[in-house]
C-alpha cells in the first residue's frame, strides 16, 4: 500500500539527497576541486530542458496527435548543430561581460539599458509562469493519483479543491523553500551555482532512468516488444490514427513551427540560458554536449509513442487522462515500486525545472527590475547604505516565493483548460520573442536600444493578446466574447484569427504575428538612427571585432577607496576584499593599496559588480563614484572623441594614403606637362636651328665655291654674291624675329601705347612697300579707308603687322596681274545683355589678295611658329623669303591689344587676312548700330582668332 | 573542438541536413501506413534519422582528430 | 660615262649651289624641289646618286628615302641625306631608312664632293 505519508516521505527523502549533493558540490567548489568541471555533467544538466512536460506530457501529446510530441526535441538537436555559431559565441560573450541572465544579456548588448533589462524580465516572468504552473499541476496530479493506489482515479479539477486542501499549493510552498535554500545561500560574484548544477545533473539521470524503466516495462513487461505494440495498435482504428500524422499543409506548418520554436526556446528560456551559458564553466564542454544532449533527448523520447499507444489500448475511451499514462500503466499492473519510482522521476523533472527557472528569474527580477527601482528611490537611502548584499539575497528570496505564488495562481486559474504541453507552448512562444534581439544582437551591429525595446514590446503585446488572454478566457476568468467576436466586436481583432488569418493553430498563429511585428519593429526602429557610442561599444563586444578593445568604457578613474566599499556593499566586504586582492596580484602588485586609480580598475569593479547586480545596475553604481562624471555632456563628448579617434585612426590612415595617391597622380601629371613643355621647347629649338642653318648653308656653299674657284666668270660671281647677301639679310631678319617673338612671348616687350588712327597706319605701311609692289608689278589698292577710326595700340607694332600681312600677300600673288587690297571699317553690334552678349564696337582691317589661297586645314597652322608640323603637311609656306615667324608675331601683337587675327580663304580664289581691334570710344566717326562699315560685308567670326 | 571553424561549419551543414530530414516534404514520404521492421514508417524514419544525425554530430566534434 | 645625280631640295639657293658644284664635277644633274617630283624623277632619270633634303613640301626626305629603297628598279642608287636637322635621332633615322651618308647643313663643299666621289667609285 502506498500511503500518502509514504509518498511524502519518499519525496522529502529524494529532495534531501539532492540537497546533500548540492551541498557537497558547493564545498568541493569552494575547495577548488569542482565536481561540475566535467563535460558529461554539463551535458546532463542541460537535461533540465525535459520537465514534467516531457515526463508526463509527451505521452499525452502522443496520445492526442501521434508523433506530434517530437518537434519539441528535434529543435534543440538542431540548435546544438548550430552550437559553433550561436552557443559558443554566447558563452564567450557572457563570460567576458559577466552576464548573469538573459535579461542581463539583452540589456548589456544594447548599451547596458536598465529599461531593456526590466522589459525582458517582465516578459520572462509573465511568459514562464504558465510553465511553472504546469510543473505544479503535474506534481500535484501525480501525487493525488499515486495516493489513491491501487485505484486509478483522476484528480479533481484544480479550482474545485478548497485552497488549503490543494496539494499543488503545498508543492509550490515546498519547492519555494527548497529553491531558496538551494539558490540563495550566498551571493556569488559570478552568479554560478555549482551545487545546483550538480543536483540538476543527477536529476536528469533520475528522470531518464525512471522513464526508460516505464518504457521497458510497457514494451517488454506488458507486451512482446515494440512491434507487438504497433501491430496491436494498427488494428484499433482509434489508435491506428496515431501512427501517422495529419497530411495537410497546416499540419506540416505547425510541425515546422514547433521545430523552430523549440530551437529558440532551448536557448532563450531563462533556465536554459542559465544552465547552458551562465553556469558553463568551460566552453570546451560544449563540444561534448553537442551530441550528448541530443542523445539524452532521443533516449527520453524513445518509448513515448509505445507508452502512449499502450495506454490508449489499455484505457480505451477517455476515463484516464493520457498525461498520466506513465504513472497509471504501472499502477494498473500493480507495479508499486515502479509507480513510486515514476512519481520520483516526475518530481525530479519538476523540481529541476522549478529550481533553475525560479533562480534564473529571481536573479533577473532582483538585478534588472527591483534594484534599479530601489536605487532610484532616494528616500530608501540605498545609495549610501553600507552593506546591500543581504538585501540582494532578501530580494531574490522574495522573488522566488512570488514567482512560485504566481505559478500556483495561474494553475488555479487556467490549469485545467489545457493539456500540459499546450501550457508549455504558451511559454515557449513568450520566450521566442527574445530571439530577434538576442540572435540579432550577436550578429548585427546596427541594433539599438530603442529597436530592441520596440521589438520586444510589440511582440509581447501580441503574444499577450493572441495567446495569454485567450488562455484566461477559455478558463472562464475573462469573458470569452472577445475570442469569438474580437475586441470591441471588431472581427479583424479576433485574437486567434487576427486580421482574418485562419487555418493555423493558435501557437503558429501567435508566432506568425508576434515575431513578424517583433522583428519588424526591432529592425525598423533600430534603423531610425545609428547606434550611439555605448551601443556601438557593446555591439562590437558582442558581435566581435578587434576595435572593441580600443573603445574605453570609462574615461575617468576611481580609486580603491571608492570602489572597494562600493563592491563591498553588494558583495559583502569580505568577498569584495578577496576579489580586489586577486585583481591586484594579477596585475603584479603586492596589495590593494598599490592599485592605481585607473580605467582598468574601474572596469574590474564594474565587471565584479555586474556579476552580482547585473551590468546595467553595475554601470549606474560605478558611475556614482567615478571621479569624472561619465554621463556629463563634456564627458560623453570626450568619450565620443576618444572612440572616434580610435575609429578614425584607420580612417585617417586611409585618408592619408588616398591623399598620397592623389599627390602622386598630380605630380605625375605635372611631370608629364613639364616633359611635354620640354619636348615642345626641344622641337622649337630644333626648328629654329633648321631655319638658321638653311641660309647659312647657302652662304657657306657659295662662299666656298667663290673662294676655291677664282676662274668663275663675272656674271656668276655677281649672282653668287647677290645670293650670299640676300641669305645674310634673311638670316639677320630671322634672328631679329626670333628675338622679337621671344620677347613678345615672355612679356618683356616694350609697348608704347597711344591712340592710333588706323587709316594713317595703313597708308604709311602701304607707302613703305610701294617700291616692292612696283617691282613685282602688283597693284595695291587702299579700298575705303576712312580716317578717324582710332584704336589704342603701339603704332610701330601695328605697322609691323600691316607690313607683314602686305609682304605676305605680295609674296603669293602672281607677278603681273597680282592684286592686293586693303580695307578698313568699323562694326557696331549692340549686345543683348539678357543673352549675355556684350556690345561689339571694333575696327576691322583686311588684306585681300588674289593669290592661290590657303586650304581650310592650314588656315590655323600658318599661325604656328615655323609652321610647326609643316614637315609632312603640304602647306603653302612663305618660302623662299619667309621666316615662318611673321604671322605668329603678328597674332601675338594683335592679341596683346585684345584683338583677333585670322584668315578667310577659298583655295584658288585668294586669301583675306583680317584683324580686329577694339575701337576707342569717342572717336569722331559715327557708325550706325548694326551697320557694316564701308569696305565690304563682314562675316562676324568672333572666335576665329582664338582667345586673346 | 568547436573552436575550429571547420568543425563549426560541418555542424552547420548537419543543421541544414536536419532541417531537411525533420520537415515537409520528406516527412510526407513516410507519413503513411505499413511498417518497416514492425515500426510505423514515420516513427521509424524520424527516430532513425535523428539517431543518425546525433551520431554524425558526435563524429564531427569528437572524432577526426581536429 | 658620267654619273647621274638627282638633287632634291626646296631651297632654291641651295639647289643653285649644288647644281653648280655637280656640273663642275662633270655629273649629269636633275633637280626636284619636292618629294613627289623626286620620286617621279628617280624612276625616269635613274640617277646613280641622290642628294636628298629632309624638310620638304609634299613628302619628307625620310619618306622619299623609304620609297626609293622599296623600289626594286632603283637598287644600288646611293643616297646622301642633306639636312639642317642635326639631331642624333634624325641621323639614326635617316641611316636606318637606307641612306648611305647623312650630312648636316651647312656642309663643306669639298667634303661633299669627296663623299660623292667615294660613293660612286
Amino acid at each position: 500500500m502506498l500511503q500518502s505519508w509514504v509518498i511524502v516521505l519518499a519525496s522529502f527523502f529524494y529532495l534531501g539527497i539532492l540537497f546533500a549533493i548540492a551541498w557537497y558540490a558547493d564545498r568541493r567548489a569552494d575547495a577548488g576541486r569542482s565536481l561540475i568541471a566535467n563535460p558529461v555533467v554539463y551535458a546532463l544538466s542541460l537535461g533540465v530542458y525535459c520537465t514534467t512536460w516531457t515526463f508526463y506530457g509527451s505521452v499525452g501529446r502522443a496520445a492526442a496527435s501521434g508523433i506530434g510530441f517530437l518537434p519539441i526535441y528535434l529543435g534543440p538537436t538542431l540548435l546544438f548543430a548550430l552550437a559553433g555559431f550561436i552557443l559558443h559565441k554566447m558563452i564567450r560573450v557572457a563570460k567576458t561581460n559577466r552576464i548573469t541572465s538573459i535579461a542581463d544579456f539583452v540589456a548589456s548588448r544594447y548599451g547596458k539599458s536598465q529599461l531593456l533589462g526590466g522589459l525582458v524580465t517582465v516578459i520572462a516572468v509573465v511568459g514562464v509562469i504558465p510553465y511553472i504552473a504546469l510543473q505544479l499541476k503535474a506534481v500535484s496530479n501525480s501525487f493525488a493519483i499515486l495516493a489513491s493506489y491501487p485505484d486509478i482515479v483522476m484528480p479533481a479539477t484544480a479550482g474545485a479543491v478548497p485552497l488549503f486542501q490543494d496539494s499543488a499549493l503545498y508543492v509550490a510552498m515546498i519547492l519555494a523553500v527548497f529553491t531558496i535554500l538551494f539558490g540563495t545561500r550566498h551571493l556569488d560574484a559570478t552568479e554560478r551555482h555549482e551545487g545546483m548544477v550538480a543536483a540538476i545533473a543527477v536529476e536528469s539521470v533520475v528522470k531518464l532512468v525512471a522513464f526508460l524503466a516505464v518504457g521497458v516495462f510497457v514494451v517488454w513487461g506488458m507486451h512482446d516488444g515494440i512491434s507487438d505494440i504497433f501491430s496491436r495498435a494498427a488494428v484499433v482504428p482509434e489508435v491506428a490514427r496515431r501512427l501517422t500524422t495529419a497530411d495537410s499543409p497546416a499540419a506540416y506548418g505547425t510541425w515546422g513551427t514547433l521545430v523552430f520554436l523549440s530551437l529558440f526556446a532551448s536557448l532563450l528560456l531563462p533556465r536554459q540560458f542559465q544552465i547552458a551559458v551562465v553556469e558553463n564553466v568551460d566552453e570546451s564542454h560544449l563540444s561534448r554536449a553537442v551530441w550528448m544532449f541530443p542523445l539524452y533527448l532521443f533516449l527520453i523520447n524513445l518509448f513515448v509513442l509505445p507508452v502512449a499507444l499502450a495506454g490508449m489500448l489499455h484505457f480505451p475511451g477517455s476515463a484516464v487522462d493520457a498525461d498520466t499514462f506513465v504513472l497509471t500503466l504501472p499502477m494498473a499492473y500493480q507495479q508499486e515500486a515502479l509507480a513510486l519510482f515514476v512519481y520520483i522521476g516526475g518530481l525530479s523533472a519538476a523540481t529541476g525545472m522549478v529550481i533553475v527557472e525560479t533562480i534564473a528569474l529571481s536573479t533577473m527580477v532582483c538585478n534588472d527590475l527591483v534594484m534599479p527601482l530601489l536605487l532610484r528611490l532616494p528616500m530608501l537611502g540605498l545609495a549610501t547604505r553600507a552593506d546591500l548584499s543581504g538585501l540582494l539575497l532578501e530580494i531574490r528570496r522574495w522573488a522566488i516565493a512570488i514567482i512560485l505564488g504566481l505559478g500556483y495562481l495561474y494553475f488555479r486559474v487556467a490549469g485545467e483548460a489545457y493539456a500540459l504541453v499546450s501550457i508549455g507552448l504558451i511559454s515557449f512562444a513568450a520566450v521566442a520573442q527574445f530571439a530577434p534581439v538576442v540572435i540579432g544582437g550577436l550578429f548585427w551591429k546596427g541594433g539599438t536600444r530603442d529597436g530592441a525595446l520596440a521589438g520586444l514590446a510589440a511582440g509581447f503585446v501580441l503574444w499577450t493578446y493572441t495567446l495569454l488572454l485567450p488562455s484566461f478566457a477559455k478558463s472562464g476568468w475573462l469573458p470569452d466574447g472577445f475570442i469569438a467576436h474580437g475586441l470591441f466586436g471588431i472581427e479583424l481583432l479576433r485574437p486567434q484569427h487576427l486580421f482574418g488569418l485562419v487555418g493555423l493553430d493558435e501557437i503558429t498563429h501567435c508566432l506568425v504575428w508576434s515575431l513578424l511585428v517583433n522583428l519588424g519593429a526591432y529592425i525598423g526602429v533600430s534603423l531610425q538612427r545609428a547606434p550611439n557610442l555605448r551601443e556601438a561599444r557593446q555591439a562590437t563586444l558582442f558581435v566581435g571585432g578587434a576595435e572593441a578593445a580600443g573603445i574605453p568604457a570609462w574615461r575617468g578613474g576611481a580609486g580603491v577607496t571608492d570602489l572597494l566599499p562600493l563592491a563591498g556593499r553588494f558583495l559583502g566586504s569580505e568577498r569584495a576584499q578577496e576579489a580586489f586582492v586577486r585583481h591586484a596580484r594579477q596585475r603584479g602588485l603586492k596589495g590593494i593599496e598599490e592599485l592605481p586609480a585607473d580605467t582598468r580598475l574601474v572596469n574590474f569593479a564594474e565587471t565584479l559588480l555586474a556579476g552580482a547586480i547585473g551590468s546595467a545596475s553595475a554601470r549606474v553604481m560605478v558611475a556614482s563614484v567615478v571621479t569624472e562624471e561619465p554621463l556629463g555632456i563634456d564627458e560623453v563628448m570626450n568619450i565620443l572623441d576618444e572612440a572616434s579617434q580610435v575609429r578614425a585612426y584607420t580612417r585617417e590612415l586611409e585618408q592619408k594614403s588616398l591623399e598620397l595617391t592623389r599627390a602622386t597622380t598630380e605630380l605625375r601629371e605635372a611631370n608629364a606637362r613639364l616633359q611635354q613643355l620640354d619636348r615642345m621647347k626641344d622641337d622649337f629649338i630644333s626648328t629654329v636651328t633648321h631655319e638658321l642653318r638653311t641660309p647659312l648653308t647657302s652662304i657657306r656653299a657659295f662662299s666656298e665655291m667663290l673662294q676655291e674657284d677664282p676662274q668663275i666668270d663675272l656674271d656668276q660671281r655677281v649672282r653668287f654674291l647677290g645670293i650670299i647677301v640676300s641669305e645674310a639679310v634673311r638670316l639677320s631678319r630671322l634672328i631679329n624675329q626670333i628675338l622679337d617673338l621671344a620677347k613678345l612671348e615672355s612679356g618683356r616687350a616694350e609697348w608704347t601705347v597711344a591712340a592710333v588712327d588706323v587709316a594713317e597706319v595703313i597708308r604709311e605701311a602701304a607707302e613703305s612697300l610701294t617700291v616692292l609692289f612696283a617691282e613685282k608689278r602688283v597693284t595695291l589698292e587702299l579700298d575705303a579707308c576712312p580716317a578717324g577710326f582710332t584704336v589704342l595700340a603701339d603704332r610701330d607694332r601695328l605697322m609691323q603687322v600691316l607690313v607683314n600681312l602686305l609682304s605676305n600677300a605680295l609674296k603669293f600673288v602672281p607677278a603681273d596681274g597680282g592684286h592686293v587690297k586693303v580695307g578698313a571699317g568699323a562694326l557696331c553690334v549692340p549686345g543683348n545683355p539678357l543673352r549675355g552678349q556684350a556690345t561689339v564696337n571694333e575696327v576691322r582691317v583686311s588684306v585681300t589678295d588674289n593669290g592661290p589661297g590657303i586650304r581650310a586645314e592650314d588656315q590655323e597652322v600658318i599661325f604656328d611658329k615655323f609652321h610647326q608640323g609643316a614637315g609632312t603637311a603640304d602647306v603653302l609656306t612663305d618660302k623662299p623669303q619667309g621666316t615662318g615667324l611673321g604671322l605668329p608675331i603678328s597674332r601675338q601683337i594683335i592679341e596683346y591689344f585684345n584683338g583677333r587675327l585670322w584668315v578667310e580663304s577659298t583655295p584658288g580664289a585668294g586669301a583675306r587676312f583680317v584683324f580686329t581691334l577694339p575701337r576707342q570710344a569717342g572717336d569722331n566717326v559715327a557708325v550706325l548700330p548694326g551697320n557694316t562699315v564701308p569696305g565690304g560685308s563682314w562675316e562676324h567670326k568672333k572666335q576665329t582668332g582664338g582667345a586673346p | 573542438m568547436i573552436r575550429s571553424r571547420l568543425t563549426a561549419q560541418r555542424l552547420a551543414f548537419l543543421f541544414l541536413l536536419g532541417c531537411f530530414f525533420f520537415n515537409y516534404p520528406l516527412l510526407s514520404v513516410f507519413n503513411r501506413g505499413g511498417d518497416y521492421f514492425g515500426l510505423p514508417p514515420l516513427y521509424a524514419w524520424l527516430m532513425g534519422s535523428w539517431l543518425a544525425l546525433i551520431a554524425l554530430m558526435a563524429w564531427v566534434v569528437e572524432g577526426k582528430g581536429d | 660615262m658620267s654619273h647621274r645625280i638627282l638633287i632634291v631640295d626646296d631651297e632654291p639657293n641651295i639647289v643653285i649651289s649644288l647644281e653648280y658644284l655637280m656640273n663642275k664635277e662633270g655629273f649629269q644633274v636633275a633637280v626636284a624641289t619636292d618629294g613627289e617630283t623626286a620620286l617621279q624623277l628617280a624612276s625616269a632619270f635613274v640617277p646613280d646618286l641622290i642628294l636628298l633634303d629632309v624638310m620638304m613640301p609634299k613628302k619628307s626626305g625620310f619618306e622619299v628615302c623609304q620609297a626609293l629603297r622599296a623600289d626594286p628598279a632603283l637598287v644600288g642608287v646611293k643616297i646622301i641625306m642633306l639636312t639642317a636637322k642635326g639631331r642624333e635621332s634624325e641621323i639614326a633615322k635617316g641611316l636606318a631608312l637606307g641612306a648611305d651618308v647623312y650630312i648636316t647643313k651647312p656642309f663643306s663643299t669639298k667634303d661633299l664632293v669627296l663623299q660623292i666621289k667615294s660613293l660612286l667609285a
